[in-house]
Formats: C-alpha cells, structure tokens, sequence
C-alpha cells in the first residue's frame, strides 16, 4: 500500500494586511518614535521581511508611562469596575471574531504551526480576557480585602514564544484591577501585539490605559527603570529576569518573574502508555519546545525504558515538520538565528557529554531557521543538557528506579517551574504532586493551561502567579503599600 | 392623508423546554398598564404546565451541568448581548409594568405598594442595569469554585477538596414589583453554576419577561435550562414546591400569606429553600454570590496520599 | 506492568487458562480517557485537501461494508443494495465497488445471486467476487442465545455463500469476566467459518471503557479474529474516534508481538465523508499506511455511501452536489 501524502494545505495568508512599517502604540494612537530607531521582523520560516517595527528610546518610554499615568489617575482608575469589565468583555469578543486574522499573523511573526496559534494560543487569549473581564467588578470577592486598590502602571515585558498569549496573560488581570499597562512585546515577534493594539481602538478602550512599546533589550531596560512605573512584571529569561529583579532593588515597584524551567516529565511503569507517549511529545514538541514550562527531561521507570522509547521513536516519526502556515504541520520554524545558535550549540555539546542523538528523518526546508525533533538517550543529572535550558525540540532521557528517586532527581534542578507524572494510580499522583517543588503539576496531561488555573514557578523558575484568582494579587496593592494614583471608586451600587 | 399603519401585536406564550407552547388548560389573563390600559392577554399556566417545565428542565440539567464553566459564562455573556439589542423593547415594556405598578399603588397589598413606591429608577436605567446584573453573573460562572471550594487541610495522608456543584432543578418565583430587574436578578445566579429553572414571572407584569425568553430563544442558553411559567402565582407556587423532582425553591415572589405554607410543603423531599427578603429587595443594589451558592452543594472528596 | 516485546510461543501461555487470560487482559497499559479523546480530536484537525482528499474518498468507498441489517429486510431490497454496492454511482464508471454487503444470514444467499450476476458483476483479482457478501450471525445484534444456536446461524451463513462473518461477543460475558468463555466462542465461530473471514463486533457502546476496549481487542485477537469491529450499529453509542483510536493501537501491539495483522472494521453513526476520512488519518498515523486497505480497514455504514460520492462529485465539478443526484438503494 503506497503511502497517503496529505497535499498541502496551507492558511490564507490573504487574511492579513501587512504594513510596510509600524509604529509604537501610545495615548490610544500609532506614533513615530521620537528618539528611537527602527528594526525588522522576520518571518522564521522564510528569512522573508515582514516590515519594519519602531524602537521605542528614552522619551518614547517617557510618554508612553506618562500616557499610562494620565490614563489611571484621570480615567481608568475611578472608572466604575462594571465598565471596566465591559471593556474586557469586548475585548475578548473582538479577539474572538479577528482569531484568524491573529492566528495567521503570530504564526508568521513567531514560526509557530497555524494549528497550535489557531487551536490553543488564540482561544487562549480570548478566554483569558473574559475569565479577567468577570473579576473586574468582584474584587471584593477574591479574598484580597473589601476593597482592593490597583497598583498603578505597570510595566509588561513578553516573550517571543507565545507573543499575544503572554500579553493577554499581563494585560488582562492588570487591567481588571484598575491598572493602566506600558506592554513591551519581544523583539523578534512584534506583530501580534500592534494587531491587538488596533483591536483595543476597536473597542474604544480609553486613551493611555494600554500602551505598546516596540524594541528589544534597551527599551525593555528603560521601561523597567522607570521611575513612573508601579509594577514590573515579566516573562522570559532567567538571566534577564535576575538583572530585573537587581535593578528594582530599594524601590518601591512590585515585580513577578515568569522565568525558565527544565521540567522533569515523569513517567511510571504503569503509565497509560499510550498517551504517555504522547504526552511526552506534546510536552518538548509543542511550540517546537519553545515553552518555559517544557517536558525537557523525560524520567522514565527504568524497567520500562524501552518500551516507552521504542513507542517514541516511532511516534515522533509522524511528527510533520515544515510550513507553519500548513495546517497539517506539527513542528514549525525555531523563532530565530539566535535561538537555533543556542540550540545547535548544546546539542554538540550532549554529543560531546557522550549521550546519544537520535533524530526521526526529517526534510528541513533550505531557508528559514529550522531543527529536528530530538532525543537524547544515556543522559545523567551531571549532563549539562540535563540542567540547562535549551528551549528547542530536544529531549533529555534518563531513567529512576523508584518514585523517591524520580523526586529527587525531578527536584535536583535551580528551576521549579512544572512537572508532569504518568501514571494509573491517584495516591501516587497525590504523592507526586505534594513533593514536587514546582509550581504546575501535570498528572496524566501536559501543557494544559486555563485563565483560570494560576501559573507559575518555583526557585529560579521565578515567582508570582498568574491565572484565576491568584493571579489578581500581582496587581494588587497590598496593606501597607503607598497608593500613587487616585483611590478606584469602590464597587458602588447602580444608582441610574 | 394615510391610514396610520396597524401594528401586529405579540402573542405572549410560556416558554418550556426552549418552544413556546400556550397553556394546556388554554386559559389567558388580562395584562393591564396604568389605569387599566389593556396591554395583553398572557398565558395562564395551569398545574399541568408546571409539571411539563419541570420535566423539560430535569431533561436539561446532565447537559447544563456538565458544559464547561467557561462555556456557560460565554453563553450568558451572549444573552446580554442579545439584551442590549432589544433595548428598546425592554424599555416600553418594563415602562408599562412601571406605571401600572405605580397606580396599583392604592391596592389592598401594602407590600406591593411598598415595592412600587421604592422603585424610583425610571425604565431605561432599570433595562440598563439588568443588562449589567446579568453580565455580571455571567463572569461568575468560572470563579464560584475558587471562591466556594477549597481544598481542605485534614490530619493525614489525604488529599482532600471540596467543590460547589449544582443543585438541579430549582424553581423561582420571581419578584412581583420589579418586572425585568428584579426577574434577572433571581434567575441568573441560579443558572449560572449550572442549574436549571422553572420560573413564575411576576403575575401582573408579566411581558418583560415574556420578552426576555424571546432573548433566551434566539441565543445559546439550550432549551428547556430555563423555563419561564406566566399566570397565578398563587396557583402555581404550591406545585412547584410541593414536586418531588425540584431540589429548591426561590420564595421570592410568593404571597405573603402562603410563604409559610410553601416552606412546609417544599420540606417534603427536603427542598433548599430561599425565603423572601424581609423588607422589599432593594435590586439596584450590586448582590454578592449568596443567590449563586444558595443553590449549589458541597461535595467533599478524600483520596489518599502514598505511593 | 506495560506488555513489551513478549518471548516467543508467549500466546499459548495467556490462553491456557481463566487466571491466566485475566491476568494478561488485567495487565495490559490502562487507558486515559481524556488523553485517548485529545489525540483523536487532534488527529481530526488534519486538512485532507485535493488530490489527497479524493484518494480519501476513492478509498473509503472501496473499504465501504454496504449495510442493511432490518426487521424488514426481503430480498428486493437486498437486490438494490447489491446493484449499489457494484455500482455506487451509475453516472460514473470511475467510481469503485464497495467493499462487501452486510445482511442477515437469510439473505445471503439473494446477495450472492445478486452479486455473481449481470453485466456489472466482475471478478476480483484473486478470482472471487469482487464485492463480498458478509453476514452478521451469533443472534446478532445482542448475542443472547446458546452457544449452539450462534453456531447454526454462521453455519448457514457459511453455507449460504457468506465470504465474511461478523459475530458479536458475549457482552454479559465479558462484563461478569468470564473471559475464556468469551475467548472460547470466538474459537469456535472461528472453526465454524472455515474460509470465511470472521469479524468479532465488541460493540464498544456495551462494554462503556476505553479500558474494556482495549481488553477485549486483544481477546478477540486471541481468539482468531481477522477484523475487530466496533459495533452492531444497534446499540449507541456506536463508533468514536477516541475507540477506534484504541482498536488500531491494540492492533499495531499485536502486529509488534505477533506479527499478525488484524483489520479494523468501525461501524455505526458514520454518516459524512469528513467523518470517514477522520478515521482514515487515525488509521495512517496510529497503525501506519499498511493498514489503508479494504483486507485491513472497514466502514460498516449506509448513508455514508451517498456522501461519499457526493464529495468525490465536488471534488472533480466544484460544485456542490445535492442527494437527486445519487441513487437510493
């Protein structure tokens, strides 16, 4: 029997109208930068410019939180909770009518698969927009007081890897609180958040109250020491996320960290074997293991060893690598040459630690930035790729023999940020989950997220959380805190 | 000059099981506005009606319960979407109920004048703010666990946590002074965590509510989750708290001189009951989630820690 | 304990006895449900589009077990069906026979009739008929009845000309975990078959777990099976993808042990093309390409037929089709 071939399918990319050149989102309007540059983005696929994007310097930082500040104090903040939940409520409902038209973009922009921004990132981001639109006017409720201030502005730094998902996860809990936002999406995936930027003017969200800087290092630097700002909260890089952390020492700003992790994926002999694997290839392969909270390390019972990789090997032989805009691939482009670099480099050094490479065959396109899907098999604890994060499509295998050695090799890491257990028995997932230091524990699933499930990690994975009602109090004022903008009207009664 | 045009008049029908059937007793009511304008013939639902919602809301309830928290506040949301539409609508009607309210001042029932005077907040804010109040429940669907359940410090090896589930079927009788506002206010919490509802609308001033189920029909909300009853309240409430197949009973709207009567009937298979406010309900004023967890079970669930 | 890579002769040692059997079945990797159903629907977002579509479509009519299976079946009817099943489309030569016909063993022999005469009829390749005649038997749909009786209906079915069987197993049997007793029939409808091939129906619906499917797959493979079939299509829930999904995985463990390739059969409430080529993609990326064949693969439908023709007309005009123009049965 010849194989079935499934023809191409690829996404329209007639749905998007892409500009020539974007500028920074600021009071509610696109505007040259004053004192910044300008860069391209690239579609990671194709090495092909998408457009030229604004670097946002100094003073454009300056009017952009000072927009923020005007916004909080003279409008958003005593703005009554219910409106403010209106304008989230629509929000949400404008995403979910433009999903495509996102989904296309952020799989351009980032070299995500158009299944993953179509299926799971975009309604994701929608959801959490509504899950936050309801706590807008209950905030009372959330066991933060009776009357929970916002911080003022903050300040959001996002990641390439999900770039509209992250913003989603920073803007709307800080919104619902009362806060007015200063958004600084990554370098390499600008695109998402300018489209977002236009849906907030869709909604006619007020001036001010969400800014979008584009740029890369420096302007997150600048925004991050800014004297106006209330609150930080970012996501990305461990090493960035601890010069963050040292450059708000002695000040008054609040921080949450959303760091790196090299999660252990624990897998027992009694696993539902099946979808372990899949569960195993869904947690490094996903967003082409372009995820914090990855599966790095797979711990498998040792008297099942091979029979899991048997079963993965000839599973992640039907993984589909190539055009993101396909809708029938799996594994898309590595977000840049940056990150394939950093891929590349600690691949050869697993080859030189002496563990062994396995790779499925794999065509890879001629342009764009592209990598296999990966296993390495023989690893130990004292293999560098089994403690540093390589965020790619490459898998660490090392083996436990009993359930308190897969803990302790599970926890034996300076991250802590998730953790996945395989296996029939509750008591044991129950036992699991308590020892774990890590701030998500998946049992029998991976990389399952909800607006309403909090998020975050352990140790150097970072702190704070973000999701349901956990996730308020990063934008909360706490007891003793100083107010800077104006007291938020109190969740009043509806007096006509 | 023309003959002014004749306007098509509604038909003002129940709603059970997402149809809208007329009485199986065929009987209807006058609905009048002020000075005894007449403004509709409505419904009168019969014992038998009662007993048809109720099957048709039991049938709803595995489908209702088992969506999604996320899925049932995007429905909801939906709804007041389809609330503002009709705006105008609302607005006439719940004008009517207002004024006919208002000369009814001087009726034998001091409570209901009471309702009537209190109610100073012309029709197009009251709409307003049951457009509110309701999407205002609808962002409680995915929150009530994390506010109403927890997970439970026991001395031992023991997970344990405890979850508020939905009761079943409820049935409410609605607020007799407030026609849109305060019918709102008593049938989304209910819903919201997943519960189905069989709903006596306020016997005179029944429309709004006629209308809102016209909202209901042509939005997500699946037939027969609620199900809304016009007619005697008198009549209808002791079969819906006598039935076996309710779990609780909203006492709101009920007559003063039968609350206590229905309470004893309702304790026949143990309804939850939710007596009427003491003082008349002020339905301006922003709830808290009691309306929703009043309605709602614990369910507390131990499971061993060990490998 | 997961079932490896077993020695050899290993299937000899699991049937021997009652303890033995149930062990084997009871240590078999469990199933997660909500894992299962997230991989079928997964798999489901694959866009099978043009040339691969009609591939698709081509195929799935010719793995098409043409069914009727009612109280009033009579002979007339099951001659239109046959006329179908030879020629679903009389507008288009293009369009391939179905697999088999599925009936009653009273109605065999009309189909074997049916299907030997007229101008349409042509020889397979392996000199029998093209389209085959499979006949349910075992006091299908429920299989209440004596061990005897099961036995006498496939043996006339046998004997009418049925190329294929399809039995149902003991449910009852199954559920109470008398699994030799299960096993034991299938044996013997097995032997009653003689050349025929034999489809065992574990009419998932009945047995309510994915556990249970996985469980009784590997007993009816066990037990000799060529396909294993979802269900009689009488009792609903009938085929899922979450089922199949665990039916083809069963098959691919018990190729790996044994080297034996089983078919898949899923049967009951497969309406629409889109369906069929779902259940297509599960079969390409869970058992592999090998398994994309009318010996390895079947449809047990009626309705599906038209649908499937009316995509293929859409394919090769452009334009939708609509149901006059494709015959009734």
């Amino acid at each position: 029997m010849s194989d079935w071939d499934y023809a191409p399918a690829p996404e329209s990319r007639e749905l998007i109208s892409l500009r020539s050149s974007y500028g920074l989102f600021i009071d509610g309007g696109f505007t040259a930068p004053v004192d910044g540059g300008a860069f391209k983005t690239v579609n990671p696929a194709t090495e092909e410019v998408l457009g030229e994007v604004a670097e946002a310097g100094p003073a454009d930082v300056d009017r952009a939180v000072a927009a923020a500040r005007r916004a909080q104090t003279e409008v958003w903040g005593p703005m009554r909770p219910a409106e403010r939940a209106k304008y989230l409520y629509r929000i949400a409902r404008i995403i979910q009518e433009r999903s495509r038209e996102l989904a296309v973009l952020e799989s351009l922009d980032n070299g995500k698969p158009i299944k993953e921004s179509r299926d799971i990132d975009l309604p994701l981001v929608a959801a959490h927009f509504f899950h936050y639109a309801g706590w807008a006017d209950k905030l009372r409720h959330a066991g933060f007081g009776s009357d929970p201030q916002p911080l003022g502005v903050a300040g959001q730094i996002v990641p390439w890897n999900f770039p509209l998902l992250m913003a989603a996860w920073k803007l709307a809990p800080a919104l619902a609180t009362g806060n007015t936002c200063v958004l600084k999406p990554a370098e390499t995936t600008p695109l998402s958040a300018l489209l977002l930027a236009e849906i907030l003017q869709q909604a006619d969200l007020p001036p001010g109250v969400v800014n979008v800087l584009t740029g890369a290092g420096e302007t997150g630097r600048l925004l991050v020491a800014h004297d106006g700002v209330d609150k930080i909260a970012f996501t990305g890089s461990t090493e960035v996320g601890k010069s963050i952390q040292r450059t708000i020492a002695g000040t008054r700003k609040r921080l949450t960290l959303e760091l790196g992790g090299k999660a252990a994926n624990v897998v027992f002999d009694d696993a539902p074997i099946d979808q372990a694997v899949e569960g195993i290839v869904n947690g490094i392969f996903f967003n082409q293991g372009h995820v914090c909270c990855a599966g790095s390390r797979l711990l498998v019972q040792e008297n099942v060893a091979e029979a899991v990789l048997e079963r993965l090997k000839r599973r992640l032989a039907t993984l589909r690598l190539g055009d993101p805009l396909d809708k029938n691939t799996d594994i898309g482009a590595i977000n840049s040459p940056v990150q394939l670099a950093k891929i590349r480099e600690l691949s050869d050094v697993g080859d030189a630690e002496g563990a062994q490479r396995w790779q499925p065959p794999c065509q890879l396109p001629d342009r764009g930035y592209w990598f296999p899907p990966t296993l390495f098999t023989g690893v130990s604890q004292s293999h560098r790729i089994a403690r540093e994060e390589i965020f790619g499509p490459v898998l660490s295998v090392l083996t436990f023999r009993t359930p308190d050695e897969a803990v302790a090799k599970a926890n034996n890491s300076p991250y802590g940020l998730s953790a996945g257990v395989w296996t029939e028995k509750g008591s044991r997932i129950l036992w699991m989950a308590q020892q774990l230091r890590a701030g998500v524990v998946w049992a029998n699933t991976f990389n399952r997220f909800d607006p309403a499930s909090p998020f975050g990690g352990y140790k150097e994975s970072g702190f704070g959380r973000e999701g349901g009602r956990h996730g308020l109090e990063a934008y909360l004022a706490q007891g003793n805190e100083t107010m800077g903008p104006a007291k938020v009207a109190a969740e009043d009664s509806h007096d006509g | 000059m023309a003959d002014p045009r004749l306007e098509v008049r509604k038909t003002y029908k129940l709603y059970v099981g997402g149809k809208f059937p007329r009485s199986e007793s065929g009987r209807s009511y006058e609905v009048t506005g002020a000075g005894g304008a007449f403004l509709a013939n409505a419904a009168q639902a019969s014992r038998k009606d009662a007993r048809d919602a109720v099957v048709a809301a039991r049938k709803a309830f595995p489908g209702w319960s088992s969506a999604t928290p996320y899925n049932r506040g995007q429905v909801l949301y939906r709804v007041a979407e389809l609330l503002e539409g009709r705006r105008a609508q609302f607005v006439a009607e719940v004008a009517d109920a207002r004024a006919a309210a208002a000369a009814e001042g001087a009726s034998v029932d001091p409570k209901a004048a009471r309702d009537a005077g209190q109610s100073r907040v012309d029709a197009g804010a009251q709409v307003d703010a049951a457009i509110d109040r309701w999407v205002w429940y609808a962002g409680w669907a995915d929150k009530i666990a994390q506010v109403a359940g927890s997970s439970n410090a026991v001395a031992g090896p023991y997970f344990n946590f405890s979850v508020p589930e939905p009761t079943g079927v409820v049935a409410v009788l609605a607020p007799q002074a407030s026609s849109l506002l305060g019918l709102v206010s008593v049938v989304a919490p209910v819903i919201v965590s997943g519960n189905t509802v069989v709903v006596v609308a306020a016997e005179r001033q029944p429309l709004p509510a006629v209308t809102l189920t016209e909202v209901l029909a042509t939005s997500d909300v699946p037939g027969g989750v609620i199900n809304l009853l016009t007619g005697r309240t008198a009549e209808l409430a002791p079969v819906l708290a006598a039935h076996m197949d309710v779990n609780a009973v909203d006492l709101c709207g009920a007559p003063a001189e039968q609350v206590t009567d229905l309470e004893r009937t309702a304790a026949d298979n143990v309804k939850r009951v939710m007596r009427p406010a003491s003082e008349a309900e002020d339905w301006t004023a922003e709830p808290d989630p009691q309306r929703i967890l009043a309605f709602t079970e614990l369910k507390t669930v131990w499971h061993p820690i060990g490998v | 304990m997961t079932t490896l890579v077993p020695a050899p002769g290993w299937m000899d040692d699991v049937t021997t006895s009652e303890l033995a059997l149930r062990r084997f079945l009871h240590g078999l990797a469990g199933v997660d449900q909500v894992g299962a159903e997230a991989r079928a629907s997964t798999l489901a977002t694959r866009s099978i589009k043009r040339e691969a579509k009609g591939w698709a479509l081509d195929m799935a009519i010719r793995m098409t077990d043409l069914t009727t299976l009612e109280g009033n079946d009579t002979p007339g009817k099951v001659r239109a069906l046959c006329a179908k099943a030879l020629r679903p489309d009389p507008s288009d030569p293009e369009v391939p026979p179905v697999a088999a016909v599925c009936l009653y063993p009273d109605m065999v022999a009309t189909a074997v009739q049916a299907l030997a005469g007229g101008a349409t009829a042509q020889a397979g390749e392996d000199g029998g008929r093209r389209v085959k005649v499979a006949s349910v038997a075992t006091a299908f749909p429920s299989g209440r009845a004596a061990l005897a009786t099961k036995l006498a209906d496939v043996g006339d079915a046998v004997a009418a000309g049925a190329d294929e069987v399809d039995m149902v197993i003991d449910r009852g049997a199954f559920l109470v975990g008398h699994y030799a007793q299960v096993l034991d029939e299938i044996r013997h409808v097995k032997a009653a078959c003689g050349g025929a091939h034999l489809k065992v129906i574990l009419e998932t619906g009945e047995l309510a777990t994915l556990d249970n499917v996985r469980r009784a797959s590997w007993l009816a493979m066990l037990g000799g099976a060529d396909f294993i079939k979802t269900s009689t299509g009488k009792v609903g829930p009938a085929s899922t993808p979450a089922v199949v999904l665990v039916m083809l995985e069963a098959v691919r463990d018990f190729a790996d042990a044994t080297g034996g390739a089983v078919g898949v059969k899923a049967a009951g409430g497969i309406r629409t093309a889109k369906d069929a080529v779902r259940y297509l993609v599960l079969v390409n990326e869970t058992v592999g390409a090998d398994w994309l064949t009318p010996d390895r693969f079947r449809f047990g439908a009626s309705s599906l037929l038209n649908d499937l023709l009316m995509q293929r007309s859409k394919l090769r005009t452009g334009a939708y089709a609509g149901p006059d123009y494709f015959t009734l049965d």
